[in-house]
C-alpha cells in the first residue's frame, strides 16, 4: 500500500470515501436480502445510508480521529509534539489542524464560501420573481432554490461563521493558549464542509434538491423526493459541529481564563459566546430530533407525521413544529448574541469609552437565553395548536424585547460623548444598531397575535427575518471580519473599499428588504414562484435592488483577497484596544502568549487614567497597573 | 471658541425638536400609506386599527435610536489632533438603566393587553353562523356547504351573504353579514387558509380540524390564498370568496342544492 494511503490526508480520505460507498452498498444490500425485499439493490436506500456513513469514513481517512484511535488501541499517541499547530502554507488550511487560529480561518473562509453560494441562489430567486409568471425555473426548482438558500445561510454561514470568529479571538481574549479540546475543535470544523456538500449537492439528486423550505414542515417534507434527505442528514452534521463547538467554548471559558480574568472582567464577546453556547447545547438536539423524525418517516416508514384524514393514521403533524421551533427560535438568538458581542467590542474601542452598563449587558444576555426558550410557539399562532398558548407566548415574546432594548440603549450610552472613529467596522456596527432596531420593532409587531394572523407566512416575515439576520447578524459579521482582519491575517484591509462596501450594502439592503414589508401586508404570501399582478412593480424594484446588493458583496470579496495578499502590514494593536488579543503580534505567535498574561482590570477602561486590562507574565505582589502611564504604552505589555 | 464635543442645552432641545418632527412625519407617513387591502370583515377593521397603534408606538422608538446614532456620529467623531484622545470614562448610570428597562416593559405590557383584547374580539363567536368546511389539497380549495335541502355539496368558489347597509349594492358597498365559521381540513400536507381582505388565516393540518371565523362587511370578490408552502403548485393554490347580497346568495345556494340533488 502506498505511503500516501497510510498517512492522514486527502489521498487516504478519498480511499476511505470509496470504502464508505462500498460499505453502504454492501450493508444495504445485505439487509435487504435478509428481509427478502425486492429489488435487492435499491438506489434510494443506498444513497441514504451512504449520506450517513460515508462522511465518517471520509473523516477517518482525513485523520480527524487518528489521535483517539491511537489512544484507544493503546499505541503511542502524538499528543505533545503539536505538529498540527500553526499554518505555514495555504496547504495547511486543508488539513486537520488543531490550532484554534487556523481553525478560525478555516471556519470563516468556508462559511463565506457557502454565503456566496447561498447568495447566488437568492439572486436566482429574485430573478424568477422580477416579473409575475414563470421566467426560467419551475415550481419545484424555485422551491429548492429558496430552501437551499435559507439552509446554507443559516446552518453553513451565520451559525458557524460566529463560531469561527470566536474560535479565533475568544481564546486570545481570555489569555488561553488554545481551546480546551483542540482535536474536538478540528473535528467540529470538518463536519461543516460535509453538511455544506450534502445541502449544496442535493441539486444532483433525482427529483432535485430539497424543496420544503428550511423549516421542512412534515408531512410535506416526508413526501418529497430524495433530495430532502440531504437536508435531514446535512442538519445532523452541522448540528453536531455546532454542539461540539459550544461545549468547547463553555469548557474553555469556564476553565481556561488567565489568572485574574474573573467573569466580570471578561470582554462581552466572551460573555456573548458563553450565552450562545448555552443556547446551542440545550436547543440544537431538538432540531436534530425533528430531522431524525423526518428521516425515520421517509427511510423506515415510521409514520410519525402520517395523519391523513380517513386512513385512521395516528401521526401528529403539529408536534413536528413544536420540536422544530424549540430549536429554531433559540437559533435566532444563536445567530444574534455573538453579533451583540462583536458590536460591544467595536463600539467600545471605536468610541474610546467603557461599555455603558457592563453588568446589565451581561445580565441581559443571560435573560435572553432564559426567555429565548419560552417563546417558540409564536411561530405557530396559526398552526392549529391549542388556542390558549397564544397569549402567554405573545407576552414572553414581547418581553424579550426588554433585555434587547437594554443592550441597544447601552450601546447608545457608550457612543454618547465618545471619540468616535467612523471606520468600516464602526460603520457596520452603527448600521447594525439602526437596522436591528427596525428588525426588533417588526419583531414586537409580529409578537402581537392579531397582526401576526394576517402577516404570518407573508413577505412581511421575509422582510423581518432579513432585517434581523442581514441587517442584524450579517452587519455584525462584516464588522467583526473587518475589525479582526489585521489580527487574523497580519495585514490591513483597504479602508476606502470597506466604506464603499458598507454604504452600498446599507443602501441596497434597505431598498431590497424594506418594500417587502409593504407587499407582505398587502397580501403577498412568501415562498411563491408566481404572484398576482398587483405586486409586480414592487417585486421588479426589489429584484433590481437585490442584484446591486449581490454585487456589493464582490467589493468585500475583492478587498479581503487583495488585502490579505498585498495589504499593508498590520501593527499588533492598530486600534489602541485594551483587550488581550491586541496585546500580541498580528498574527499572534503559535501558542498565543509567550508569557501567560495576568488580568488586573476590566476590558473596557478607556479614558480611565492609567487603566490596564492585563499585564504579560505573573502579577507582582504590588500591581504594576498604576506605573503604566497611558493606554498606548501597554500595547506590548 | 466653543468646544465642539460639548453638548449644550440648545443641542438637546434641537434633538428633541428634530425627534418630534421626524416622529410626526414618520407616523403621518405610516398612517397615510395604504398598507392593507380593502377591509372586508370586522376582523380586518380591528387588525388595521391595531396596526395603526403599532405604527404610532414604533416610529418614535426608531427615531430615538437613529437620532442618537446620527448626532453621535456627527458631533463626537474624531477630529484632527484627537487621534490619541479618549472619551470620558462613564461606566453607567443606574437611574438611566432603570428608566430604559421600565419604559419598554410598560410599553410591551400595554401592547399585550391591547393585543389580547383584539384577539378575543376577532375570535368572538356570533349566534347566527353559516358553517362552511374548507378542504385543502394540493393544489386547490373545496368548500362544503349545507344546501337548502339539507344535503351537503362541494364548490370551488365561495359565496357568502351580506346585507347592504346603503342603497348601492355594487362592489365595495358596506354591508352586514352573518358570521362565517370555517372548519378547515387538509387531505394531504399542511396548507394555510387565508383571506387577505379579511385578515384571517388558519393552517389546514392533516389529522385535525382547525377553525376560523369572519364577519363580512363589504360586498365584493376577494382572493383566498394558500399561505403555507405545500409543494410544487403552492403559488397557484388560489380560490375566490364572493361577498354578495342575501338575494344572490339564496339564489346561488338554491341552484347548487338543486344541482346536487338533480
Amino acid at each position: 500500500m502506498p505511503a500516501q494511503l497510510k498517512t492522514a490526508g486527502w489521498y487516504r480520505a478519498a480511499a476511505f470515501t470509496l470504502l464508505g460507498l462500498a460499505f453502504s452498498f454492501s450493508l444495504t444490500t445485505l439487509i435487504r436480502s435478509l428481509y427478502g425485499y425486492t429489488p435487492l439493490i435499491d438506489g434510494a436506500a443506498i444513497t441514504i445510508v451512504s449520506m450517513i456513513a460515508v462522511p465518517f469514513f471520509f473523516l477517518v481517512g482525513l485523520g480527524a480521529f487518528d489521535y483517539w484511535f491511537y489512544w484507544a488501541s493503546g499505541r503511542p499517541t502524538r499528543a505533545e509534539d503539536h505538529a498540527s499547530h500553526g499554518a505555514h502554507s495555504w496547504r495547511d488550511y486543508f488539513k486537520v489542524n488543531t490550532d484554534h487560529k487556523v481553525i478560525g480561518v478555516q471556519y470563516v473562509c468556508t462559511t463565506f464560501f457557502f454565503m456566496f453560494i447561498g447568495g447566488l441562489m437568492a439572486m436566482m430567486v429574485r430573478a424568477e420573481l422580477a416579473a409575475p409568471g414563470s421566467q426560467f425555473v419551475d415550481g419545484q426548482d424555485y422551491n429548492s432554490l429558496f430552501s437551499v438558500h435559507a439552509s446554507l445561510m443559516i446552518f453553513l454561514f451565520i451559525v458557524p461563521v460566529f463560531a469561527g470568529l470566536a474560535n479565533y479571538v475568544l481564546p486570545l481574549m481570555i489569555g488561553a493558549p488554545d481551546m480546551a479540546f483542540p482535536r474536538l475543535n478540528a473535528l467540529s470544523f470538518w463536519l461543516l464542509p460535509i453538511a455544506g456538500t450534502l445541502m449544496t449537492g442535493s441539486f444532483l439528486m433525482p427529483g432535485g434538491a430539497f424543496a420544503s423550505g428550511w423549516t421542512a414542515y412534515a408531512p410535506l417534507s416526508t413526501t418529497q423526493p430524495l433530495g430532502q434527505m440531504c437536508f435531514s442528514i446535512g442538519v445532523q452534521f452541522a448540528g453536531a459541529s455546532s454542539i461540539a463547538t459550544a461545549l468547547n467554548f463553555l469548557v474553555t471559558i469556564i476553565t481556561m481564563r488567565a489568572p485574574g480574568m474573573s467573569f466580570w472582567r471578561m470582554p462581552l464577546l466572551v460573555w456573548a459566546n458563553f450565552a450562545t453556547s448555552l443556547l446551542v447545547v440545550i436547543a440544537t438536539p431538538f432540531i436534530a430530533a425533528s430531522q431524525f423524525f423526518v428521516l425515520l418517516d421517509v427511510a423506515l416508514g415510521f409514520h410519525f407525521f402520517d395523519a391523513t384524514i380517513g386512513e385512521g393514521r395516528q401521526g401528529n403533524v403539529v408536534m413536528y413544529q413544536h420540536v422544530f421551533w424549540f430549536y429554531s427560535h433559540p437559533a435566532v438568538y444563536i445567530m444574534m448574541l455573538p453579533g451583540f458581542g462583536i458590536v460591544s467590542e467595536i463600539i467600545s474601542v471605536k468610541s474610546r469609552k467603557p461599555i455603558f452598563g457592563y453588568r446589565m449587558m451581561a445580565f441581559s444576555l443571560l435573560a435572553i437565553v432564559l426567555l429565548g426558550f419560552t417563546v417558540w410557539a409564536h411561530h405557530m399562532f396559526v398552526s392549529g395548536m391549542q388556542d390558549w398558548i397564544r397569549v402567554p407566548m405573545m407576552i414572553t415574546t414581547a418581553i424579550i424585547a426588554v433585555p434587547t432594548g437594554i443592550k441597544i440603549f447601552s450601546w447608545l450610552g457608550t457612543l454618547w460623548k465618545g471619540v468616535i472613529h467612523l471606520d468600516t467596522p464602526m460603520l457596520f456596527a452603527l448600521g447594525f444598531l439602526t437596522m436591528f432596531t427596525l428588525g426588533g420593532i417588526s419583531g414586537v409587531m409580529l409578537a402581537m397575535v392579531p397582526f401576526d394572523i394576517h402577516v404570518s407566512d407573508t413577505y412581511f416575515i421575509v422582510a423581518h427575518i432579513h432585517y434581523v439576520l442581514f441587517g442584524g447578524s450579517l452587519f455584525t459579521i462584516f464588522a467583526g471580519v473587518y475589525f479582526w482582519f489585521p489580527k487574523m491575517t497580519g495585514r490591513m484591509y483597504n479602508e476606502k473599499l470597506g466604506k464603499i462596501h458598507f454604504w452600498a450594502t446599507f443602501v441596497f439592503f434597505n431598498l431590497t428588504f424594506a418594500p417587502m414589508h409593504v407587499i407582505g401586508i398587502q397580501g403577498m404570501p412568501r415562498r411563491v414562484a408566481d404572484y398576482a399582478d398587483q405586486f409586480a412593480a414592487w417585486n421588479f424594484a426589489i429584484s433590481i435592488a437585490s442584484f446591486f446588493l449581490g454585487l456589493s458583496s464582490l467589493i468585500f470579496l475583492y478587498n479581503m483577497v487583495n488585502s490579505w495578499r498585498n495589504g499593508k502590514k498590520a501593527e499588533s494593536n492598530p486600534y489602541r484596544s485594551l483587550t488581550l488579543e491586541w496585546q500580541v503580534s498580528s498574527p499572534p505567535p503559535i501558542f498565543n502568549f509567550d508569557e501567560i498574561p495576568t488580568v488586573v482590570g476590566g476590558p473596557y477602561e478607556y479614558g480611565v487614567p492609567g487603566a490596564v486590562h492585563a499585564i504579560m507574565g505573573s502579577a507582582k505582589p504590588e500591581p504594576v497597573a498604576a506605573a503604566v502611564g497611558s493606554n498606548t504604552e501597554s500595547q506590548e505589555g | 471658541m466653543k468646544n465642539p464635543r460639548e453638548v449644550t442645552r440648545s443641542d438637546v432641545i434641537m434633538m428633541i425638536g428634530i425627534g418630534i418632527v421626524a416622529s410626526v412625519v414618520g407616523i403621518a407617513l405610516g398612517l397615510w400609506i395604504d398598507w392593507f387591502p380593502a377591509a372586508a370583515a370586522t376582523q380586518a377593521t380591528s387588525i388595521d386599527t391595531f396596526y395603526d397603534v403599532l405604527i404610532i408606538i414604533s416610529v418614535p422608538v426608531f427615531v430615538l435610536v437613529t437620532i442618537i446614532v446620527l448626532f453621535s456620529a456627527l458631533r463626537f467623531r474624531v477630529r484632527a489632533g484627537e487621534e490619541e484622545l479618549d472619551g470620558p470614562p462613564t461606566h453607567g448610570n443606574t437611574r438611566l438603566e432603570i428608566i430604559w428597562t421600565a419604559i419598554p416593559s410598560i410599553m410591551v405590557t400595554a401592547l399585550c393587553v391591547y393585543g389580547a383584547s383584539v384577539l378575543s374580539d376577532i375570535d368572538a363567536a356570533k349566534a347566527d353562523q353559516i358553517q362552511v368546511t374548507a378542504y385543502a389539497q394540493q393544489f386547490a380549495w373545496d368548500f362544503e356547504y349545507t344546501g337548502t335541502n339539507g344535503n351537503k355539496f362541494l364548490t370551488e368558489q365561495m359565496y357568502v351573504p351580506c346585507k347592504p347597509t346603503t342603497e348601492a349594492a355594487g362592489e365595495g358597498a358596506p354591508c352586514v353579514g352573518r358570521q362565517i365559521k370555517f372548519d378547515i381540513k387538509a387531505v394531504d400536507v399542511i396548507h394555510s387558509f387565508w383571506i387577505p381582505a379579511m385578515r384571517m388565516k388558519q393552517d389546514a393540518v392533516p389529522g385535525i380540524v382547525t377553525h376560523t371565523k369572519v364577519n363580512p362587511i363589504r360586498l365584493g370578490t376577494y382572493p383566498i390564498v394558500c399561505a403555507e408552502l405545500c409543494g410544487i403548485g403552492h403559488s397557484i393554490m388560489r380560490s375566490t370568496i364572493h361577498v354578495v347580497t342575501p338575494a344572490r346568495y339564496t339564489a346561488w345556494l338554491a341552484a347548487k342544492s338543486a344541482a346536487k340533488t338533480g
